[in-house]
């Protein structure tokens, strides 16, 4: 890890502006380390003859003093955004060659901000999993270890690639998506930040659908601030997406350090889940005091229908899953396996293109909405969906302005080692954050303390519908308390 | 459903009589010039492919936004079906895998459509008119085409109509014979083409209709449908209905029983056959499109479309006949299309509406349905056809004399009142002249005179020897009147 990129990108932003570092140089250190870190297999695609070109029309504009907020400051993309005229596969084979002609929304926003793409980062094959394994191109490896022990570990996932790269010093930033905690989940894994934001902040434009009322980008970065600054240039109003909002994006940035004194901050009891590894109850416990500390209220608070939420993610998610995933047809554009029919077409394309894990969400969204089932399953886990929407708003009603919750119910895992045989113990992973999807309420991961073999854990604290700058206040609260910086000793470029 | 029995024309079978039960699903393009959920064209006829959003072709990350003309166009055609008009509303998915549906799912409203139940007053030829209850309309996205014709052994897509608004409008099984579907169909393309929420070209396949046909003893309960797909023009609707009825009437009489499927109109041989069974029916999943919100407008949106609706076929009709005392069958031919309605009421302004309509009706109807031509290509206008209707009426020419006239105007055009000018063509009133012309007659017809001398209906005779001796310019009455006096009856 050279000195260019162990900068948060909130120091290099301010380096780039005071002239002190050029793009260049910080796209081609970036580029170096990325060449050395292929071991971790976070990057599917890199791009540095893009990452050059837009270095070297950032420095021109940093040159004139004319740089947007994110002027220079090197990027990786999940391979889930599309970026024209760049490979955009969803890590799925079914999109093993395509190449959209359009740039997602999100991203876009990114380069107007002058952002440079350093390349497409790894993730679980259409962003379903959550420990990167899925990915048709191969799983991710966690450049954290377990103290004494060489076995590799998952980074989490969905957005695995993202987390990895991050916490890698490969990007000083990177977009995620978050349907269920593909953001929270990694990001707790491999000690860095990562907020998924109100449903409807940032567009979902030319982001390749997984589950369209849960799906939600958001940033991956080594701090809370850089998350703020991030957000600030992916967030806002889209007419190209109906259900992003057209309220204005503040300036993030400016609720670092702001006070937190008075906030009241819910504890649910619903989260103290049978069997909570007692590590992580202490981590909530240190949390709750750290906050405390800093002069916020902590008050103790029932959401009574948390425990239905899983279940019910695993009823909507694959439900429009199945449909989403239909356009896959090998008709029109990727992968094609020629049938004796259409028909026949059809199926050995879709056998041949997807994984496993998404064929099975396929067919349990398929048999969910089927004549039959409909109300049993589908209904059901939608009315279940309002309850909990209901327990937050409860909470809200009562002044409660944020709640701390762990991010995950372990420290990272080894690679193979959940869900092979039993695929709802690697479901397990998101209990503490689909039900902040389930709501559309926004949710930040801050890296807090460490489990028993010296891995990060992270705690989440949950928004108000767009009370993201609240969650930036308190994360910057949580992030002062817990400390240094975890940085992950480097392994993969020796 | 409720169905009462009404027997307007029962079809006999060998053991008894039968009711046919119809039901429709009108499937109409929406007018407007960008599809139902993104900004493609809509127009007829571009090479393949050429009017096909990133949207439309369902590339990943792509995302539907309504385009609200074809919401107002909705509400119209709601307005004008006299519906209700459900202020929310829900877009569903409707999933099923075929090459022209590069979705994977169609766009349409299942549970919630922006339309409620409304009722369309249908006018038989006779006279007499019946109600057909609407169920519901709801928006929906038109599918692509596949080409099976352009590889030997590949099937292309042209997904130019991909997206493209169309209003499924379902009717209730009201209907109960295929003289009453096809004046059903007819009211509803003249109902939106007034309101201009579709240009009802069957030819392109702007309209459509899935026709629900059943039979049953007259009282019972209703009987078994099939379902007749995507028949395209409104002499077909009332083939496949009579070729389904007596198909049905034959299975039950011989003591079988009709199967419940979907069946397709062969027009080349003016049968239906199968097309698949209820069994084989798709599940289609339908759930609410989550890329969409539920649609939703004000009393304001709705207020605003329903100031602005045009005059409506029923009462541009009702007011034709209070108006211009015509009979309900001439102005319910009048009224057929909005532009008719117009040109007729720009040649009654000023005139005897009645002989203003007897002449536009005959005469220039049925010119133009001679020759194939639409109002908008007829070579006389509505002031030239009022000049005629003036001619007629102050005398200047006879009724027979106006339609050699009317010939003229619409093969050379010009001035009618000039033209009868230069050509001689007014009618004689001149007493002395007709004189000369019946005591002509008169010398020549000894005979003829003893006869109507016994006999005065013999009148006419002489009367058309006389016109006919006079170029047919000759007053009729004037030539009576002389002839009356000079015969002595």
């Amino acid at each position: 890890m050279s000195e260019l990129t162990s900068l948060t990108l909130a120091e290099a932003r301010d380096q780039l502006r005071a002239k002190k570092i050029s793009a260049k140089e910080l796209a081609d250190a970036h580029l170096a380390e990325m060449e050395k870190a292929r071991p971790l297999n976070a990057y599917v695609l890199e791009t540095p003859d893009h990452a050059k070109k837009m270095a070297a029309a950032s420095d021109t504009k940093l040159a004139k003093g004319e740089g947007g907020p994110l002027e220079g400051i090197p990027l990786g993309i999940k391979d889930l955004f599309a970026t024209e005229g760049v490979r955009t596969t969803a890590c799925s084979k079914i999109l093993e060659n395509f190449v959209p002609q359009y740039e997602s929304t999100v991203t876009s926003q990114l380069w107007r901000d002058g952002a440079v793409m350093l390349g497409k980062l790894n993730n679980d094959e259409f962003a379903m999993g959550s420990s990167n394994e899925t990915s048709a191109l191969g799983p991710v490896l966690s450049p954290w270890r377990r103290k004494g022990d060489n076995k590799p570990l998952v980074p989490g996932g969905s957005s695995g690639g993202s987390a990895s790269a991050v916490a890698a010093h490969i990007c000083l930033g990177a977009t995620g998506t978050d349907t269920g905690g593909s953001i929270r989940q990694p990001a707790a894994f491999t000690g860095i930040v990562g907020i998924k934001p109100t449903y409807g902040r940032c567009s979902r434009w030319g982001i390749v659908a997984f589950a369209s009322s849960l799906d939600q980008a958001g940033p991956f970065a080594r701090t809370v601030r850089d998350c703020a600054i991030l957000l600030r240039s992916m967030a806002g109003p889209d007419p190209k997406d109906s259900t992003c909002s057209d309220k204005p994006v503040p300036d993030y940035e400016k609720a670092i350090g702001k006070s937190v004194k008075g906030m009241k901050i819910g504890i649910p009891k619903e989260y103290r889940v049978d069997g909570m590894a007692a590590e992580i109850s202490e981590q909530w416990e240190t949390g709750r005091a750290w906050l405390k500390a800093a002069g916020a209220e902590i008050v103790d608070i029932s959401l009574p229908h948390t425990k239905y939420a899983l279940p019910a993610y695993y009823i909507i998610a694959p439900a429009e899953a199945s449909s989403n995933l239909a356009r896959y047809d090998g008709v029109r554009y990727g992968l094609r396996v020629p049938g004796k029919d259409i028909v026949d077409m059809y199926e050995q394309t879709r056998a041949a293109g997807f994984g496993k894990e998404v064929r099975r969400r396929i067919m349990i969204g398929t048999y969910v909405l089927s004549a039959g089932y409909y109300d049993a399953y589908y209904l059901r886990a939608q009315k279940v969906r309002t309850l909990i929407k209901r327990d937050f708003d409860d909470a809200w009603k009562q002044g409660i302005d944020a709640i701390l919750t762990p991010a995950t119910p372990s420290g990272a895992f080894g690679i193979g080692e959940k869900g092979s045989g039993d695929p709802v113990e690697m479901y397990l992973n998101d209990i503490f954050t689909v039900t902040v999807n389930m709501a559309g309420l926004p949710g930040i991961s801050v890296p807090a303390g460490r489990d028993h073999n010296g891995l990060p854990l992270g705690l989440q604290l949950i928004g108000k519908p767009f009370g993201e700058e609240d969650l930036f206040a308190l994360g910057h609260v949580v992030e002062q308390a817990a400390g240094p910086r975890m940085i992950p000793e480097n392994w993969w470029s020796k | 459903m409720n169905a009462p029995t009404r027997n307007p024309k029962l079809l006999k079978g060998d053991k008894h009589d039968w009711e046919v039960v119809i039901g429709m699903e009108i499937h109409a393009q929406v007018t407007s010039n960008a599809k139902l959920f993104s900004g493609a064209s809509t127009e007829f006829g571009g090479e393949p492919n050429s009017h096909v959003s990133l949207v439309d072709a369902a590339m990943p990350g792509m995302l539907p936004v309504i385009n609200k003309k074809c919401v107002e166009q909705a509400v119209k055609t709601g307005l004008g079906l006299n519906a209700k008009i459900n202020k929310k509303s829900v877009f569903d998915r409707k999933n099923y895998f075929y090459p022209d549906l590069p979705q994977g799912y169609q766009i349409s409203q299942f549970k919630h459509p922006v339309v409620g139940e409304g009722v369309v007053t249908v006018d038989m030829q006779d006279g007499s008119s019946f109600e057909v209850g609407i169920e519901r309309l709801h928006l929906e996205q038109d599918a692509g085409k596949s080409l099976h014709d352009q590889h030997p052994s590949m099937s292309y897509v042209d997904l130019n109509r991909s997206g493209v608004a169309l209003m499924e409008i379902v009717s209730k099984p009201d209907m109960r014979s295929s003289d009453e579907a096809k004046a059903y169909v007819t009211k509803l393309r003249t109902i939106l083409r007034y309101l201009g929420t579709c240009d009802g070209d069957m030819e392109k396949g702007n309209l459509r209709a899935d026709v629900n046909v059943s039979v049953r003893k007259p009282g019972d309960a209703l009987g078994t449908r099939c379902e007749i797909k995507n028949v395209n023009s409104i002499r077909f609707i009332g083939q496949a209905i009579e070729y389904e009825a007596r198909r049905q009437i034959d299975i039950l009489e011989d003591g079988g029983k009709i199967d419940q499927e979907t069946r397709l109109f062969d027009n080349a041989k003016g049968e239906t056959r199968s097309m698949r069974s209820k069994e084989e029916a798709h599940d289609y999943r339908y759930f609410p499109d989550p890329d969409l919100l539920p649609l939703e407008f004000d009393d304001a949106f709705v207020e605003k479309l329903k100031a602005d609706l045009p005059e409506l076929p029923d009462e541009k009709k009702a007011r034709f006949v209070k108006e211009f005392g015509l009979s309900p069958y001439d102005a319910g031919v009048l009224i057929s299309e909005r532009e008719t309605a117009a040109f007729f009421e720009e040649v009654a302004k000023g005139r005897d509406p009645k002989a203003a309509a007897n002449f536009t009706i005959n005469e220039f109807f049925g010119r133009l349905n001679k020759e194939n031509k639409t109002i908008e290509e007829s070579p006389i206008s509505a002031a030239q056809l009022g000049a005629i209707v003036d001619l007629i009426a102050d005398g200047t020419i006879s009724g027979k004399i106006a339609k050699d006239l009317f010939e003229i105007v619409w093969e050379e055009g010009g001035d009618p009142r000039e033209v009868v000018e230069k050509r001689g063509m007014k009618q004689v009133t001149d007493t002395g002249a007709i004189e000369k012309v019946v005591d002509d007659i008169i010398a020549k017809n000894p005979d003829k005179v003893e006869q109507v001398k016994a006999k005065p209906t013999m009148l006419g005779w002489f009367v058309g020897q006389v016109i006919k001796a006079s170029g047919g310019k000759a007053n009729p009455q004037a030539v009576n009147d002389i002839l009356k006096k000079k015969l002595g009856i």
